[in-house]
């Protein structure tokens, strides 16, 4: 291997990707945007949840009783009705998520210590945002008949959960650090993806492979450019994540910056590989996202739980090192996790490294045919 | 490393039996050549021939379905490689990169050849001067004109001061001006010893060439000095007929058994006695109408002798 080789390609590419102002965009401004829509567009916390409430019994319990709802915050009780009947144009509209409805004779029963049923209407349109709702509701419900009742007998056994890494429960807390490795992984497979494919479409790749140019040199002089831009990005997005949302940073940032390091690298190497094996610029470039940022999107578990998926899914999710990658930021970033609990994690993640390098090296021709 | 032929001369270039197929289609036919040290080599036929793939097999870019060859010594077959390092290349399509300056371009080739340190700024200056591009150092590849991009490609082939230089049809597609500087530049590098293997089209331009092979459909229909092949393959007179509808002349001499080829607005008609042809290419063309402003004798041009070839095989 010549040094002067790899630094002639680097600094051609660099070059290149500087007189091609969308791929520089692409690296930093991509980022950005994405951290924007995920960290505040989308969140999965509930709350003010519009809710209508058809009251039987309007006694001073069952005010107090609706009251408990509004109070918790995750409820916004905004409408009353009459009627049974008035409650559906409420929900089916959409003006109203969740309906309480309070039989009759509920604050005499209560006081009489027979037991009571509130009924609890809920949207299931959003499966999402329903099981929460139910959770919270039957929450509420517990709550308040411990409390009316509570000077008689106690519960047998009362569970109090604390929620440790993230207590307030914040989903962007959960979101953000997987979402870096989505990043990278967008940013990688765009990038990378047109390096190779693109010399063969323009024909400057025959005239590359009729020197004594080496395959490893080439591959090399043309990761670095997109891994210096690529961890700036990365930096770029950390950056974000901490002073913009707040999110904490408990673990080492050298280990952080370390373990982006080897995911970038793996990452690199692998949409090299599918720009060497598409070989058209359209072909490598679906390629590079289909096989990259799908996967790291859905099979990581960046938002979608491995444990909930399927047996056969949760198969896969081992040969995609996004899942090893989230893992290691959610624990890095929420509870400062090192290389004692992540060891494994980071060397399956150096591991798919190495041998992605391997194969796109062995994958190049530097033949025509 | 260098091989010698039967007459002592050293040889650059030796194929034998070269053969390449693109599924069932035969590119290359078993052909057989040698170049000798220093001699510019001209590799002539139309287009699809077969001109690119052998000079592509030659280079190491495509592996040979069949046969042997050495170039600048090394196997063509096995050491592809070490080829790469004595050779240049200039690819029909032009393969630099449009959006790298004169200047970035021959530096990006001067390190992938790996020209020495001390080297380079020397190397470089030479191919800019060579190239008469010392004004567009700084300009973007893709704003430069098609004649000077064939140099500057032509330069950055040679920054590592090959022995043997392969160009696949550098002249297609620029004027006639830049073709003869062009060649002049060839002829200078021949003399200073590089063997240059070029391929073209372009007739006129085998007469530049100190020898050449004409390739057809895959096979090699001659091979010789240009002055051989002319008195070889052309015992036969050529008369150019001037007339006034070319095409329609054409028909009723081809009707007729006679052998003739559009050049530009005249015939050239091959025949074996001019005396008595001149007669009858006139009064057939009388009787169909076309109007014959003149006949005369030619000597036979490469083309001439290239277009009585084909007819042959």
């Amino acid at each position: 291997m010549k040094l002067l080789r790899i630094k002639a390609i680097t600094k051609k590419e660099f070059i290149q990707i500087w007189r091609d102002p969308l791929s520089l965009a692409m690296a930093f401004i991509m980022p950005v945007i994405l951290l924007f829509i995920y960290g505040y567009a989308i969140t999965f916390d509930i709350d003010k949840i519009p809710t209508v409430v058809f009251d039987m019994d309007k006694s001073s319990l069952s005010r107090e009783f609706v009251n408990q709802f509004h109070e918790s915050g995750y409820f916004r009780v905004n409408s009353y009705v009459e009627s049974y009947k008035a409650i559906d144009p409420y929900l089916d509209s959409g003006r109203a998520r969740v309906a309480i409805v309070i039989p009759e004779y509920f604050s005499k029963n209560i006081k009489k210590g027979f037991p009571v049923q509130v009924e609890v209407l809920i949207d299931g349109g959003d499966s999402n945002t329903a099981t929460i709702a139910q959770g919270y509701s039957t929450a509420i419900a517990e709550g308040f008949s411990q409390r009316v009742r509570g000077s008689r007998m106690s519960p047998l056994i009362e569970s109090r959960s604390r929620v440790w890494y993230n207590n307030e429960l914040k989903s962007r807390n959960f979101i953000i650090p997987g979402l870096i490795a989505i990043i990278m992984a967008v940013i990688i497979a765009l990038l990378i993806a047109l390096t190779v494919a693109r010399e063969w479409d323009r024909g400057t790749m025959e005239q590359l492979i009729s020197t004594p140019i080496k395959t490893p040199e080439l591959i090399l002089g043309k990761l670095i450019p997109y891994f210096l831009i690529g961890f700036a990005g990365t930096l770029l997005t950390i950056l974000m994540s901490t002073l913009l949302f707040d999110v904490p940073l408990r673990g080492s940032i050298a280990l952080l910056l370390g373990l982006s390091a080897i995911f970038l690298f793996g990452g690199l190497s692998f949409g090299m590989l599918m720009s060497i094996a598409g070989k058209t610029q359209l072909v490598a470039s679906q390629a590079a996202l289909l096989t990259s940022f799908l996967p790291a999107f859905l099979l990581s578990g960046f938002i979608f739980s491995i444990s909930n998926m399927p047996k056969p899914l949760q198969v896969i999710t081992y040969f995609i090192p996004a899942r090893y990658f989230v893992t290691i930021l959610k624990g890095i970033f929420l509870k400062g996790s090192t290389l004692r609990v992540l060891w494994l994690e980071a060397l399956l993640l150096t591991l798919f490294a190495v041998l992605v390098f391997i194969a796109a090296n062995r994958k190049f021709r530097k033949r025509i045919d | 490393m260098i091989d010698n032929d039967m007459n002592g001369n050293s040889i650059a270039v030796q194929v034998n039996d070269l053969r390449r197929t693109f599924g069932d289609f035969v590119a290359v036919d078993n052909i057989s050549l040698s170049v000798r040290r220093g001699e510019i080599f001209g590799f002539l036929g139309p287009n699809g021939a077969g001109k690119s793939t052998t000079i592509r097999m030659l280079c190491g870019l495509l592996m040979p379905t069949g046969g042997t060859g050495t170039v600048g010594g090394f196997d063509i077959n096995k050491e592809s490689e070490l080829i790469k390092k004595v050779i240049g290349y200039m690819s029909q399509k032009f393969s630099l990169y449009d959006n790298l300056t004169v200047e970035e371009n021959i530096n990006f080739f001067g390190g992938v050849y790996n020209v020495p340190k001390e080297k380079k700024i020397e190397r470089k200056e030479w191919v800019l001067n060579m190239a008469g591009l010392k004004e567009e150092r700084h300009a973007l590849t893709r704003t430069l004109p098609a004649g000077f991009k064939q140099r500057l490609a032509l330069g950055c082939a040679i920054l590592h001061d090959p022995h043997i230089i392969f160009l696949d049809e550098p002249t297609s597609g620029v004027d006639p001006i830049s073709r003869r500087n062009f060649w002049n530049l060839i002829n200078g590098m021949s003399q200073a010893g590089t063997t240059v293997f070029v391929t073209t089209h372009y007739m006129d331009e085998a007469d530049y060439c100190d020898r050449l092979a004409l390739i057809y459909r895959g096979k090699i229909v001659a091979e010789g000095t240009p002055t051989d092949l002319r008195r070889k393959h052309m015992t036969r007179d050529v008369l150019e007929v001037n007339v006034d509808k070319v095409v329609e002349a054409f028909n009723t001499l081809t009707f007729h058994k006679i052998e003739a080829a559009i050049f530009g607005s005249t015939l050239h008609v091959v025949v074996d006695d001019e005396e008595t042809f001149r007669e009858r290419i006139s009064s057939v063309l009388a009787e169909s109408g076309v109007a014959v402003k003149g006949i005369e004798k030619i000597p036979p041009s490469l083309e001439d002798v290239f277009v009585t070839l084909i007819e042959v095989s």
